[in-house]
């Protein structure tokens, strides 16, 4: 799919229609707001949409909150700037390198825990497009495996070999978990998982007195093939017996989250999603785009995702259903596998007479947008779903009300000042980090 | 799908008969006819064709496709007692009036002089009672071939078949159920057997001319296989050669997660128009006609886009017609000559 690049639209709105929603303007303010005070305020824009008038309300309220993320990387932060202080007390002049500036800001995800619990099937399924089946094939991990993925947000995924005791003194445990994003711990579901979870105990009782802010994730994995009940027994007694052998070590409250996963369908990304969404500081904002977008285009669930992983990194505030986040996960496969069979490079000559008679126009600008858009309208209650590209990595997917294919020009123009709107808020973090 | 039993099949006095082809899909038992069947006619995925049992006699079933064309597709059981009912008892009954054979070699039997001695045998009946019939040959499961030997083993199956076929021209295909290779082989033959088709071919292409389309695909509603298909000289430039399956397949593909979703059976139409606009082309997929749906593919514009989408509509009626001849009446000549005129 295209860059971002900047766009002329030259869509016209249907005669008699009105263009109801978000003005440009106002997306700019939000995000200029948003990442330009230092106080995290956050403003509140509602747009009403309103039949036949052109009437866009604005609510701001002054709600001052810091997403769950920012205080996480904030504290890891802290905790790096702690340890390195202690460090540097000890005297040591050859003290520990502070955090090299080109890995700020790329959090990483450790994949760890038994042997053939699935780490690195989980990895090349998630971030390599492996399919499941093809994981049978996989080798023992024997080193290290360091991903970097260049996304939206670029971060590290490290998978680990199921055998290593990292937690033996030879390891430098800042240089694992000093950037850490998320702890991943794997555990087979289908096999007997009690040394399983003594490993992860241990683990975190150990990592607990230096580093109390790691999120913990654990993905209770391969539960393809189990019912129903029988996960919800084997969830509910992993989580009693790691909260009772921590709360013996006097460790109260650890964050840890639990996760039910198998790579043989969406499960594994719908969690991806959720560790991930930890790590965006600006999740909120996303999601008060988005919730705008669904208000003023009446779309009963928006998701932006990236789209190499299919992970959905934001989603409007309505709850998340596994349906339909699949069925948007699915829809971006169409559109990459479409756009792989036409999307092959045109000869210049040809691109000329394109733009001869009797057009005597660009290509880029006999386009309305510069980025891909799609739509599909399924005949079951004529119900909508749309795409459109944010940039290079981003997609935004969502699935319309029933009949409101015929209102698609105006909901394009809202999507695309809510895709500017996104595109910004990457474009300044992405500065920010650099400038940090 | 019904299972009928082979005595009550035809009518005595079919009027339409040529319009009637029967399609005997036949070969060793577990080489794979069913689950073929299953997956182009009645939208299975290819996992679930590891519950089919093995077939008993003939199941029949009949497919309404484009142009008036019902297929009559015999799925003839492969079990031993089986074939040899067939070249015996049932001979005249199932070999008369055949349009087209659909032979299936499991690449991995272990025992191909034997198939190919049973091959011979069917030939042989064949021949006997419909000799203009085609012959294709699916050399099937290729996906459980290493794929540096798939062309050579291929082909060597495809030289003994040939040896074995009489006067018969054979048409041979490399096929596995787990990727596009079957809507390649089916879409080639269902191609052969749909009336009307140069007729309609032409009128894709005048459309496609019309609309500066780079390329057109017609395909069938309920299987996605593409019977009919125009391409620009640019258009003919697209690296991507298979292309024509690979689509049938992600079409199909997305056709399950919507069922999924909405909750509506797999054979329900599930979708009534997709577009797509990229920086170098744009494309869309819409209901075309009772049996159809057309694929367009054109340059980037959104003019073009919507002229295009505005000239499909309305050639919609001419195509209609050469959909289901039979449903043409009176009135129907009227809105003919409207759309033609228009
Ligand atoms: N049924 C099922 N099998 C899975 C799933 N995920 C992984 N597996 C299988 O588990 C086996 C081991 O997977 P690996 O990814 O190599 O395990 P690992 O944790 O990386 O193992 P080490 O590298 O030895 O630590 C493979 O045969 C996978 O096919 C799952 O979700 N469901
Ligand atoms: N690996 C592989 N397996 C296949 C393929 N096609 C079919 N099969 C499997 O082969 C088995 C037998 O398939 P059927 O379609 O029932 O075989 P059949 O030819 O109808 O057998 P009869 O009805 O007894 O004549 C099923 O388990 C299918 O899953 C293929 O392309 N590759
Ligand atoms: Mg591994
Ligand atoms: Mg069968």
């Amino acid at each position: 799919m295209s860059t971002t690049s900047s766009i002329t639209p030259c869509r016209k709105p249907l005669s008699g229609t009105s263009f109801i929603g978000l003005e440009n303007s106002i997306v700019n303010e939000l995000v200029r707001v948003l990442f330009v005070s230092s106080t995290s305020t956050i403003r509140n824009t509602l747009v009403q949409p309103i039949h036949g008038t052109t009437f866009v309300a604005i609510v701001i309220s002054d709600v001052s909150y810091i997403s769950p993320a920012q205080l996480n990387i904030e504290r890891v932060y802290e905790q790096n700037r702690l340890i390195a202080q202690k460090k540097d007390a000890s005297g040591a002049l050859e003290s520990a390198p502070v955090p090299a500036a080109a890995t700020q800001g790329k959090p990483r995800l450790l994949l760890m825990g038994q042997r053939r619990s699935g780490k690195s099937s989980i990895s090349s399924v998630v971030f390599h497009k492996m399919p499941p089946n093809e994981t049978l094939f996989l080798e023992s991990t024997a080193r290290v495996q360091k991903d970097s993925m260049h996304s939206f947000m670029d971060f590290q995924v490290w998978d680990f070999p199921g055998q290593v005791d990292f937690l033996d003194p030879t390891f430098d445990l800042d240089a694992i978990f000093g950037e850490i994003g998320a702890l991943i711990w794997v555990i087979d579901a289908q096999d007997d998982y009690l040394e399983a979870i003594n490993r992860l105990n241990s683990t975190i009782l150990n990592l607990q007195p230096t580093y109390p802010n790691i999120n913990i994730e654990v993905f209770i994995h391969k539960v393809d093939g189990l019912s129903d009940d029988y996960k919800l027994d084997i969830q509910r007694d992993i989580m009693q017996r790691i909260q009772d052998e921590l709360s013996d070590h006097g460790v109260e409250n650890a964050p840890i989250n639990f996760h039910l996963t198998s790579i043989y369908n969406h499960s594994i990304f719908e969690a991806f999603s959720k560790v991930i969404q930890k790590l965006i500081p600006h999740l909120p904002t996303l999601e008060a785009l988005l919730n705008d977008l669904c208000r003023s285009c009446r779309f009963e669930k928006a998701y932006l995702f990236d789209v190499l992983s299919k992970i959905y990194i934001a989603t409007d505030s309505s709850p998340v259903d596994m349906p339909s986040y699949e069925i948007c996960s699915d829809y971006i496969d169409v559109i990459v596998d479409v756009a792989e069979i036409y999307g092959w490079p045109r000869s210049d000559e040809y691109i000329e007479s394109l733009e001869g008679e009797p057009w005597n126009k660009k290509l880029e600008d006999q386009v309305a947008c510069l980025d891909a858009e799609s739509a599909i309208v399924l005949t079951d209650m004529k119900r909508p779903i749309m795409l459109r590209e944010v940039n290079k990595y981003l997609a935004l997917v969502a699935i319309m009300r029933e009949g409101s294919f015929e209102k698609m020009p105006l909901v394009t123009m809202n999507v695309e000042t809510v895709a500017d709107g996104l595109t910004k808020v990457f474009e300044i973090t992405k500065q920010r980090n650099m400038v940090s | 799908m019904e299972n009928l039993s082979l005595q009550d099949d035809i009518p005595a006095n079919e009027p339409r008969k040529q319009r009637k082809k029967k399609v005997l899909l036949m070969g060793k038992s577990g080489s794979g006819k069913s689950s073929m069947r299953s997956i182009i006619f009645s939208n299975y995925v290819a996992k679930d064709t590891r519950r089919l049992g093995a077939t008993i006699d003939v199941d029949l079933s009949h497919v309404k496709f484009l142009g008036n064309l019902t297929l009559n597709l015999w799925d003839c059981g492969g079990q031993d007692a089986f074939m040899e009912n067939y070249l015996s008892q049932q001979r005249q009954h199932v070999f008369s009036n055949v349009g087209v054979l659909i032979y299936v070699f499991d690449i991995e039997s272990r025992d191909f002089d034997r198939d190919l001695l049973t091959y011979r045998s069917i030939i042989g009946a064949l021949s006997q009672f419909s000799s203009t019939a085609s012959v294709y040959i699916l050399i099937h499961k290729m996906d459980l071939v290493v794929p540096t030997k798939r062309e050579d083993i291929y082909n060597d199956r495809v030289d003994q078949v040939q040896a074995k076929s009489d006067a018969f021209e054979i048409t041979p295909f490399a096929t596995s159920i787990w990727d596009q290779s079957l809507y390649k082989a089916w879409a080639e033959i269902i191609h052969d057997l749909v009336p009307n088709l140069d007729q309609i071919e032409k009128h894709l292409g005048s459309l496609g001319k019309i609309i500066s389309a780079e390329e057109i695909l017609l395909f069938e509603r309920s299987s996605f296989l593409v019977v009919s298909s125009w391409t620009s000289t640019i258009g003919g430039m697209n690296p991507t050669t298979d292309r024509f399956e690979r689509l049938s397949n992600i079409v199909k593909t997305f056709k399950q997660s919507t069922s999924r979703y909405t909750g509506t059976p797999k054979s329900a139409e599930q979708f009534c128009h997709f577009e797509l606009k990229m920086k170098n082309f744009s494309l869309f997929i819409v209901k075309f006609t009772t049996n159809t749906y057309l694929l367009v593919a054109l340059p980037p514009g959104e003019t073009r886009f919507n002229s295009a989408l505005e000239n499909v509509k309305i050639a919609r009626k001419e195509f209609e017609d050469l959909d289901s001849p039979a449903k043409k009446g009176a009135d129907r000549g009227a809105t003919c000559t409207a759309a033609n005129e228009a």
